[in-house]
C-alpha cells in the first residue's frame, strides 16, 4: 500500500509538470497583456514586462516557473493585486477556506441527503415514493444552480427575508444556507439517481436472497450487503465531484457575493495575472489529483475484489 | 416407503404467483407454483425435477419462506410455520436456524465484500451459536474442514475461489446453524461435471453424517434419479407426478414423465440410437396465461376433451406412486400401455 502511495505521488508530480506546461502555452497564446491598459505607453508596458521577465524568450520563462514551483514560489500577481505574493492571495486571505467551507458543506449535504434518498426509492421501486424522487431528482438534475440561486434568493431573501441576500464571507449559519443548497442540489439529485440505479441492483444480487436466508433483518441487509455493494458508482462520482465542488463554484460565489477562489480564477484570466492563473490551475489540478488518489484507496476499502498493485493479484 | 417414518415438511395446496405489469383493468400474474401438496419425510432426499421456468426453484424457496406464499399451507415437523386461510404467519428467524438452502450459483450468492469467514460468521452471530471469540472461529475452521476447504481459507474473499470451491462455501454457511432440512436448489448445475459429482457425493456424506433432509432441484434426471429416494416432476407450476426413484424412472405413469424421461440419454450408444424417442411438439405455455384444465394438454398426445375443461388431481395409483392425468383416472390404475417407452425402462 505504502509503496502504491510513492508511485502514485510521484506519478502525480509528473502529471502537475505537464499541467503547468499546458497552461503556460495557453496563457501565453490568448493574446493581450496584463500591463495593456488605454493609457499605457508602449514604454510602460516594455518596462513591466522587464521588471517581472516577460521579455524573456518562453522558454525562459517556463523554466522560471517550474524552478519557482519547486522552490514553493508562486511568483508575485501582476495586475489585480500587483506585487502581493500568489500564494498569499490563494492562501492567506482567506478565499481559498471559504471556497473549500462552501464546497464541503455542499458535498456533506449531498452526500447525506443523496445516498438515503436513493436508498428509499430503490427500496420502496415503484411506489409513490420512488416516482415522486424520480421526478424531484430529474427536476434537480435539470434545473442550472444559478437559476435555482436566483429563485431561491427571490423566495427567501426577497419575499419571506429569512436568509441574507449577500453572503459575504460567510458568517453565520444563515448566511450558508441558500449557496450550500443551489450548489448542492444538482450533486444530491445526481448522487439520488446514482445511488437508486446500483441499490436496485445489489437488492436482486443472489447473495441478499443469501443473507434472508440467514435470517438477516431487513435493515441489516439494506446497510450490511446492499449498501456496501453498491457504493462504488457513488464514489467513483464523488471523486472528481468532491474537488469540482470544493474550489468553488464562480457562478454560486458571484450570486451570493462570496468573495471565494472560484470568482477570483475567472477574475484573473480575464485580466491575464499569469502567475495567479498558473498558481491557482496548479492548485486545483492538486486537488483533483490527491481527490482520486484517496478514491482509489476508498475503493479497495470498500471492494476488496479491487486490487491496487499488480503485485497483490 | 414407510408410513411410519416422519414427515418433516408438509405443504398442502401451495401456490406462488407474482405480480407483472398488466394493463389498468386487470392485474396479472406469474402462476409459478399452482396448488402443489407433498411431504418430505424426516432422512430423505426429494428430487424435483422439470424444465427451465416449471416452477421448481420458487416451490423450494417459497417452502422456506423466501417468498411469501400466495396461498396454502406449510407445516414443518408438526407446527404450521403458515396457513393462509387460518392466518397463520410465524416469525421464520427460529425456522432459518432449521430450514437452509443452498444456491445454484455459488458466486452470485456470496456476499463479494465479505471474505469466508464473515459470511459463515453472519449466520453463527444471528442466531447466537457461539459463546466465546474463540468457539466462533473454532467452528467456522470446522466447517470449511468439513466441506473439504483449508482452514486457512477463511480469510479469503469468495471471488479468489473457483466454482466448486464457492459452493462448498454456500454449503459450509447452510450448514452452520445445524439446520434439519436443506433446499439444494440445483447445487451443482453451475458447476463443472468433474466437480459435480464431488459436490453431489459430499452432499450424500453429509446427509448420512448429519441425519439431513433434503429437497434436491435439478433439471437433470440422471442426477436427481442418482441422490433421491423420492422424485417429484413438475410441469408449469404443478406437480404431475410423484413416486419413488426406481418406480418413477422405470414405469412413468404421467405423458410428461414419459417424455422427460426418454430425453435423458443412455450410456449405450447403440441403445441410444434405436430406442423410440417422445418428442414433444410445441413452446411451454406462458405461466401468465396457463392453459385452462390440464396444463399438459396443449402438448399432450394423449389428450382427451375432458382435459381442456377440468384439472386433474394429484391421486394415489399404487401405494406411494401419484400422478395427475385424466387418463390414469380413466384406465384405474396405472397402465403400461400409456407409456410407449417403458420398454426400454424396464430394461
Amino acid at each position: 500500500m505504502a509503496s502504491y502511495i510513492l508511485k502514485r505521488v510521484a506519478g502525480s508530480i509528473l502529471i502537475l509538470l505537464l499541467i503547468m506546461v499546458v497552461t503556460f502555452f495557453l496563457m501565453n497564446a490568448v493574446p493581450g497583456s496584463p500591463f495593456l491598459t488605454e493609457k499605457s505607453t508602449p514604454e510602460q508596458i516594455a518596462n513591466a514586462n522587464a521588471k517581472y521577465g516577460l521579455d524573456k524568450p518562453l522558454y525562459i520563462q517556463l523554466w522560471n516557473y517550474i524552478r519557482n514551483y519547486l522552490k514553493g514560489d508562486l511568483g508575485v500577481s501582476l495586475k489585480m493585486q500587483e506585487g502581493t505574493p500568489v500564494k498569499d492571495i490563494i492562501f492567506h486571505q482567506g478565499k481559498f477556506l471559504l471556497s473549500i467551507k462552501l464546497g464541503l458543506y455542499a458535498l456533506l449535504l449531498a452526500i447525506i441527503v443523496g445516498i438515503p434518498l436513493g436508498c428509499l426509492a430503490a427500496y420502496f421501486r415503484g411506489s409513490w415514493l420512488d416516482g415522486a424522487l424520480r421526478v424531484i431528482t430529474t427536476v434537480g438534475v435539470a434545473i442550472p444552480g444559478f437559476v435555482l440561486a436566483a429563485l431561491l434568493l427571490i423566495a427567501f431573501s426577497v419575499k419571506l427575508n429569512i436568509f441574507p441576500t449577500k453572503s459575504g464571507n460567510l458568517p453565520d449559519f444563515k448566511s450558508y444556507v441558500l449557496p450550500v443548497v443551489s450548489l448542492s442540489s444538482y450533486y444530491t439529485c445526481y448522487i439520488a439517481k446514482l445511488m437508486r440505479t446500483s441499490m436496485l441492483d445489489a437488492i436482486n444480487q443472489d447473495y441478499i436472497r443469501t443473507a434472508r436466508a440467514k435470517g438477516v433483518k431487513t435493515g441489516g441487509i439494506i446497510l450490511k450487503h446492499a449498501l456496501r455493494n453498491s457504493l462504488i458508482p457513488v464514489i467513483t462520482y464523488l471523486g472528481p465531484v468532491t474537488a469540482g465542488i470544493i474550489t468553488g463554484s464562480f457562478v454560486i460565489e458571484s450570486t451570493f457575493s462570496i468573495p471565494g477562489l472560484g470568482k477570483y480564477f475567472v477574475q484573473c484570466v480575464t485580466s491575464r495575472d499569469y502567475p495567479v492563473i498558473m498558481a491557482t490551475t496548479v492548485v486545483l489540478s492538486a486537488l483533483v489529483i490527491v481527490m482520486m488518489l484517496v478514491v482509489d484507496i476508498v475503493y479497495k476499502i470498500v471492494d476488496p475484489r479491487i486490487t491496487l498493485t499488480a503485485k497483490e493479484d | 416407503m414407510s408410513e411410519e417414518r416422519k414427515k418433516l415438511v408438509e405443504v398442502t395446496g401451495l401456490k406462488k404467483y407474482f405480480p407483472v405489469k398488466g394493463n389498468l383493468f386487470e392485474k396479472k400474474y406469474v402462476q409459478a407454483v399452482e396448488s402443489v401438496s407433498l411431504s418430505i419425510y424426516k432422512g430423505e432426499t426429494l428430487g424435483l425435477v422439470g424444465e427451465s421456468g416449471c416452477g421448481k426453484t420458487t416451490l423450494g424457496r417459497t417452502i422456506i419462506r423466501l417468498y411469501e406464499p400466495t396461498d396454502g399451507r406449510i407445516v414443518y415437523d408438526g407446527t404450521p410455520i403458515y396457513d393462509k386461510k387460518e392466518k397463520i404467519s410465524v416469525n421464520m428467524l427460529p425456522y432459518r436456524r432449521k430450514m437452509q438452502i443452498i444456491f445454484q450459483d455459488p458466486s452470485g450468492s456470496l456476499d463479494p465484500r465479505m471474505t469466508v469467514g464473515e459470511i459463515i460468521g453472519e449466520s453463527l452471530d444471528i442466531h447466537k451459536l457461539t459463546a466465546s471469540k474463540k468457539d466462533r472461529s473454532d467452528r467456522i475452521r470446522r466447517l470449511l474442514e468439513e466441506v473439504g476447504l483449508n482452514t486457512e481459507h477463511a480469510n479469503r474473499f469468495p471471488h479468489e475461489f473457483s466454482g466448486g470451491q464457492q459452493q462448498r462455501v454456500g454449503i459450509a454457511r447452510a450448514l452452520a446453524v445445524e439446520p434439519e432440512f436443506i433446499v439444494c436448489d440445483e447445487p451443482i448445475s453451475a458447476l463443472d461435471v468433474s466437480i459435480q459429482s464431488q459436490v453431489v457425493n459430499m452432499l450424500e456424506d453429509l446427509q448420512e453424517s448429519k441425519g439431513l433432509t433434503y429437497l434436491f432441484i435439478a433439471h437433470d434426471v440422471s442426477v436427481v434419479r442418482h441422490i433421491s429416494d423420492r422424485i417429484g416432476v413438475m410441469y408449469l407450476g404443478c406437480l404431475v407426478e410423484l413416486a419413488e426413484s426406481y418406480e418413477l424412472c422405470s414405469h412413468p405413469i404421467h405423458p410428461y414423465t414419459q417424455t422427460l424421461l426418454s430425453a435423458v440419454p443412455l450410456p449405450d450408444p447403440e441403445k441410444n440410437k434405436t430406442r423410440s424417442r417422445l418428442l414433444l411438439e410445441g413452446d411451454i405455455p406462458s405461466p401468465i396465461n396457463p392453459p385452462t384444465g390440464c396444463r399438459f394438454h396443449t402438448r399432450c398426445p394423449y389428450a382427451m376433451p375432458r382435459c381442456k375443461e377440468e384439472m386433474p388431481e394429484l391421486k394415489e395409483y399404487s401405494p406411494g406412486h401419484f400422478g395427475a392425468c385424466h387418463l390414469l383416472e380413466q384406465n384405474g390404475s396405472h397402465n403400461t400401455s400409456t407409456s410407449p417407452n417403458n420398454k426400454e425402462d424396464k430394461e
